[in-house]
């Protein structure tokens, strides 16, 4: 192994590793394929970057198609019927094409090297945002304790391209586009962070696989949505505020077609146009994965037979051919992140709808909800999450209402700390012998 | 040379060439876009140092917050994206001698460090690094910030509370100023829209 740090080493295995004598794909193809130490990694880095990079590519097709057909359903239309069948599913696979044909335009007014290279900004922090998420127990690209922070830190990179975009196109559409972008963008980051916190009170932990494992068993009340009054506020505020950092409608002034015709990219065309597409939906279906893992139980179903059902797969090991790979535990591992997929994309749903159903505000009027109702509520569920545990302790004598079903040391905020020596192996082979 | 090596080669050559970018470039959003260069690739050299913390606060903070302010004020006031900034030859000769003497003073504080990697590394029986998945870099701070974790048992709540409420007073100071101001006037036969009046914003104070 790479004397590396794992925050930096983004070729941490996203395969999983099993708690006893578990093997890695390097593991596997150093000892059973016979490769060299650091070409076995490299190797097994490249076939997760490749499995990741296909998920950021594909569900943002699969999420423009849902959002075509469902807004045509909303307005009594039909939608796409063609291309692909009856649903007209290949319709974002024909588009992308459409778009990549197209002329690559650069206007004379505008700054050539910042337009081509701003675009790139905000698909390269919403790419890294997904490096940062769990889909499962052991499935996470790049495990870190601060992981939500970080995610969080990532995200507010995307501004960063999208206002330099607008600004460099020379286009007084993109420019107020641009300028509406950075206004609303820093604003709404504020009560984005202060309504993340708290179910990170609530859970004890910043690292968002602890914050999952945190909820498992039955749906009440182990979701965090259901911890305290607080946090079932906190999700609300989340996703409103989730639907403003992804300018969607009704937060979506910045490309606010009937005013600024399509605000920052205006000016952009063919396959750099579809980038900023790839970007906005890619993060739409991060920011409700995040919901997901902080409100919504994670990767579990909330039916605590049917988890323990599949956390029990584990024990399914038949012979295949590879020693220490199980095919059960594999198995689990894809259904709890398709579960945890199909979570975050009913999320993602929602905000089609959302934005299909409401009307557009105006500027101010998305400056005030953020600056004189969100943060001040968000401020309000901090505080309160904080003293809900406490309260409790003082008149019931639990930092819970209804208990806790896997209160193992209970921290005094109301969060258990998931035990370190247990077999927790993050990501990597080595990670639960080396804790242990 | 290990991966650690070049990775470290490959961020410090994106923080060197973008603030070098920073200094040559006369198109103030270059500038800007060569100072998220910059940060965020010292960003990347505190995630190899092993403090996500440290990394995620410099994005946050300074790529997504004053960086942004910053392309914000300029697009408010500046003249257009192809003006070229002026600078006259005194400013050139003496930010020229500040350079040099503040890569000196930098350079020498860094030689004498020496490599400082937090932190010994954790070696198995075979001399191999052992790097867990998920180290605890965040436990670590939150007990010295509360001052149970180091000898001395002093923390740092106090002086980050007393930072916290001076941010406070800022913030509160700055909207008081930038705020619509009524002028009291002594001719009542004004209309009331008229005396009204916005402030220049205080943005460019808070940054």
């Amino acid at each position: 192994m790479l004397a590396a740090p794992p925050a930096a080493d983004l070729a941490l295995p996203v395969e999983p590793a099993e708690a006893v004598e578990s093997v890695t794909l390097a593991g596997w193809l150093s000892d059973g394929v016979g490769l060299d130490g650091f070409w076995a990694l490299a190797v097994a880095a490249a076939v997760h970057a490749f499995v990741l990079l296909n998920l950021f590519g594909v569900l943002p097709a699969v999420f423009i198609w849902v959002e075509r057909k469902w807004s045509a359903r909303l307005q009594d239309r039909l939608g796409p019927t063609r291309v692909g069948g009856r649903f007209g599913w290949l319709q974002a696979l024909a588009d992308g094409l459409k778009l990549i044909q197209k002329e690559d335009l650069v206007p004379d007014a505008a700054d050539g090297l910042l337009f081509r290279a701003s675009l790139y900004v905000p698909a390269i922090s919403v790419l890294m945002a997904f490096t940062l998420l769990p889909f499962n127990d052991r499935w996470v690209a790049v495990a870190s304790d601060c992981g939500l922070f970080l995610i969080l830190a990532v995200l507010s990179l995307e501004v960063v391209g999208v206002v330099l975009g607008g600004y460099t196109s020379g286009s007084k559409w993109s420019l107020l586009g641009g300028m509406r972008e950075a206004a609303q963008m820093v604003s709404y980051e504020i009560p984005l962070a202060l309504t993340a916190l708290v179910p990170v009170i609530a859970a004890g932990s910043l690292s968002l696989r602890e914050i999952g494992v945190f909820q498992a068993g039955w749906m009440f009340p182990n979701w965090l949505v259901f911890a305290n009054p607080f946090c079932a506020a906190a999700f609300l505020c989340y996703f409103t505020v989730a639907i403003a950092e992804c300018k969607r409608a009704p937060f979506d002034l910045a490309e606010a077609e009937s005013e600024l015709v399509a605000g920052y990219f205006t000016e952009y065309a063919s396959f750099r146009w579809s980038m900023f597409m790839l970007a906005e939906y890619a993060s739409m279906f991060v920011v409700s994965l995040i919901a997901t893992l902080l409100f919504l139980g994670g990767w579990w179903t909330g039916i605590a037979p049917l988890d323990a059902a599949l956390t029990g797969l584990n024990d399914w090991r038949p012979d295949v051919g590879v020693e220490g790979f199980g095919v059960g535990g594999y198995l689990a591992n894809v259904l709890f992140a398709g579960v945890v997929c199909l979570k975050a994309s009913l999320l993602v749903t929602v905000q089609v709808w959302v934005r299909w159903s409401l009307p557009r505000l105006r500027i101010d009027q998305v400056m005030a909800t953020c600056l004189k109702y969100l943060t001040p509520i968000a401020c309000v569920l901090l505080l309160g999450a904080t003293l809900w545990p406490l309260g409790l302790l003082a008149t019931l004598g639990r930092p819970t209402v209804f208990g806790s079903t896997f209160s193992a040391s209970p921290s005094p905020l109301g969060g258990a700390i998931v035990e370190q020596d247990s077999a927790l192996p993050n990501g990597d082979g080595e990670a639960g012998e080396a804790l242990r | 040379m290990t991966g650690a090596d070049a990775l470290f080669g490959v961020f410090a050559a994106l923080a060197c060439g973008g603030a070098l970018g920073v200094a040559a470039f006369r198109s103030v959003a270059r500038m800007a876009f060569s100072l998220v260069v910059c940060l965020s690739a010292v960003a990347g050299l505190f995630f190899l140092l092993n403090a996500p913390m440290v990394g995620a606060t410099q994005l946050i903070v300074y790529v997504g917050g004053t960086v942004v302010l910053l392309i914000f004020g300029v697009m408010l006031t500046d003249a257009g994206v192809g003006r070229r900034m002026k600078i006259g030859l005194l400013e050139t000769i003496s930010m020229t001698f500040i350079a040099i003497g503040l890569a000196a003073a930098l350079g020498w504080t860094a030689v004498g460090l020496g490599r400082a990697i937090p932190g010994a590394p954790v070696l198995d029986e075979e001399g191999v690094e052992i790097v867990a998945a998920t180290p605890d870099t965040l436990r670590p701070i939150g007990l010295k910030f509360l001052g149970l974790g180091g000898e001395s048992g002093v923390g740092f709540l106090l002086p980050f509370e007393i930072i916290s409420v001076h941010l406070l007073v800022v913030l509160i100071g700055a909207a008081y100023l930038a705020r619509a101001k009524r002028r009291v006037d002594a001719t009542p036969e004004t209309p009331p829209e008229a005396t009204r009046e916005t402030a220049s914003d205080g943005l460019g104070e808070q940054a």
